[in-house]
């Protein structure tokens, strides 16, 4: 008896856990865990081609344009087949920097460095999403040109 | 028996010899015409029948590794619907081209017997292979297939993200590229590629 009263306790309460995590969990939208979500609609990849500014002087530069299904693994690099330096040539994309040329001990390579060879680590393509959180940097030159405005 | 089964075969070839003899020119030359119409046809279709993708996939060779890669790519689902299918691609559209790939397929038809691709690990060890003759068929007549639906005449490059209206321009319109030159793993996943030109 004692261990049914037990066995219907843990239960109720693993059940109220799982309603509650399919509540909280706000990637799923606040939607119970055994129902099916509406999927929210596919935003538009930034394609126009126009490079951004970077935030800071050492953030990878973001890709201006479409990157569906473009194949990065062990036998292809498509990033690369644009962006080496040996193809930019034909292709007139910008070559990527001379640091991914470079090993860890600063020795310049003949190909790509290893530790560089997956571009989507570092370099994402944009959409026209609304931000899901809120963003509050400031760029270091907005800081530095409010500094000088206060002490003038 | 053999005897009666003997003059079976005479009589038969005494008509078979010199048919006019026997039947009215008329019966021959409609009769010629029906027997042509239903040979030209069933020969069509048996080789319509092998251009769709239905029997592609029927090995699973096919089915298990480019079918597969293909499924999520512009070429298999996109907005408006619109499908290549294995054919649209890989056998011309014209009938001699045509004719002359389906007789080099026979060949596949070999390699099917013998199981030269039958396992995952051969399929890609012979992937390079594959892909460059492909490629080099490409190349050779100018992407001929590619062009079936995408016409260099049609496009509007102002339509184009400026990029793709630049390479486009500078490879196709001026430049002596083809399609293939540019467009290689499009709709299946790319081989190693280390030494193919354009890939370094």
């Amino acid at each position: 008896m004692r261990t049914i009263a037990i066995a219907i306790a843990i239960l109720g309460t693993s059940l109220g856990a799982l309603a509650q995590e399919g509540e909280l969990d706000a990637m799923r939208g606040h939607v119970p865990l055994l129902e099916e979500r509406t999927p929210e609609p596919l935003y538009n990849v930034e394609n126009n081609d126009l490079r951004r500014i970077r935030a800071y002087p050492m953030q990878p530069p973001t890709i201006p344009h479409k990157i569906d299904n473009y194949q990065v693994d062990l036998n292809a690099n498509r990033c690369m087949s644009c962006h080496s330096r040996q193809r930019v040539g034909d292709t007139q994309a910008p070559m990527i920097s001379v640091t991914h040329y470079m090993d860890r001990d600063g020795n310049f390579l003949a190909e790509l460095s290893p530790r560089r060879y997956f571009c989507n680590q570092c370099h994402v393509p944009q959409t026209d999403a609304p931000l899901a959180v809120e963003n509050r940097f400031v760029d270091v030159a907005e800081i530095l040109r409010q500094r000088r405005e206060t002490q003038e | 028996m053999i005897k009666r089964i003997k003059t079976l075969f005479s009589v038969f070839w005494r008509v078979f010899h010199s048919p006019s003899g026997y039947f009215s020119l008329g019966f021959l030359t409609v009769g010629g015409f029906i027997g042509g119409v239903l040979f030209w046809g069933g020969f069509n279709t048996a080789m319509e029948a092998t251009n769709t993708e239905r029997f592609c996939i029927s090995c699973h060779e096919m089915r298990a590794n480019v079918y597969e890669e293909i499924q999520p790519t512009i070429h298999f689902t996109n907005r408006s619907g619109v499908r290549a299918v294995c054919s649209d691609c890989h056998v011309p559209h014209d009938w001699t081209d045509k004719i002359a790939r389906k007789m080099q397929a026979s060949k596949e038809v070999w390699g099917k017997i013998f199981g030269t691709i039958n396992t995952r690990e051969k399929f890609l060890e012979h992937r390079l292979e594959m892909a460059s003759r492909e490629w080099r068929r490409f190349e050779a007549n100018d992407s001929l297939e590619c062009r079936n639906c995408h016409d260099e005449g049609a496009m509007d490059f102002t339509r184009q993200s400026s990029r793709a209206a630049a390479a486009h321009r500078r490879g196709l319109i001026d430049g002596d590229a083809t399609c293939i030159t540019c467009h290689k793993g499009i709709a299946h996943e790319l081989p190693d590629m280390a030494g193919v030109e354009g890939w370094e």
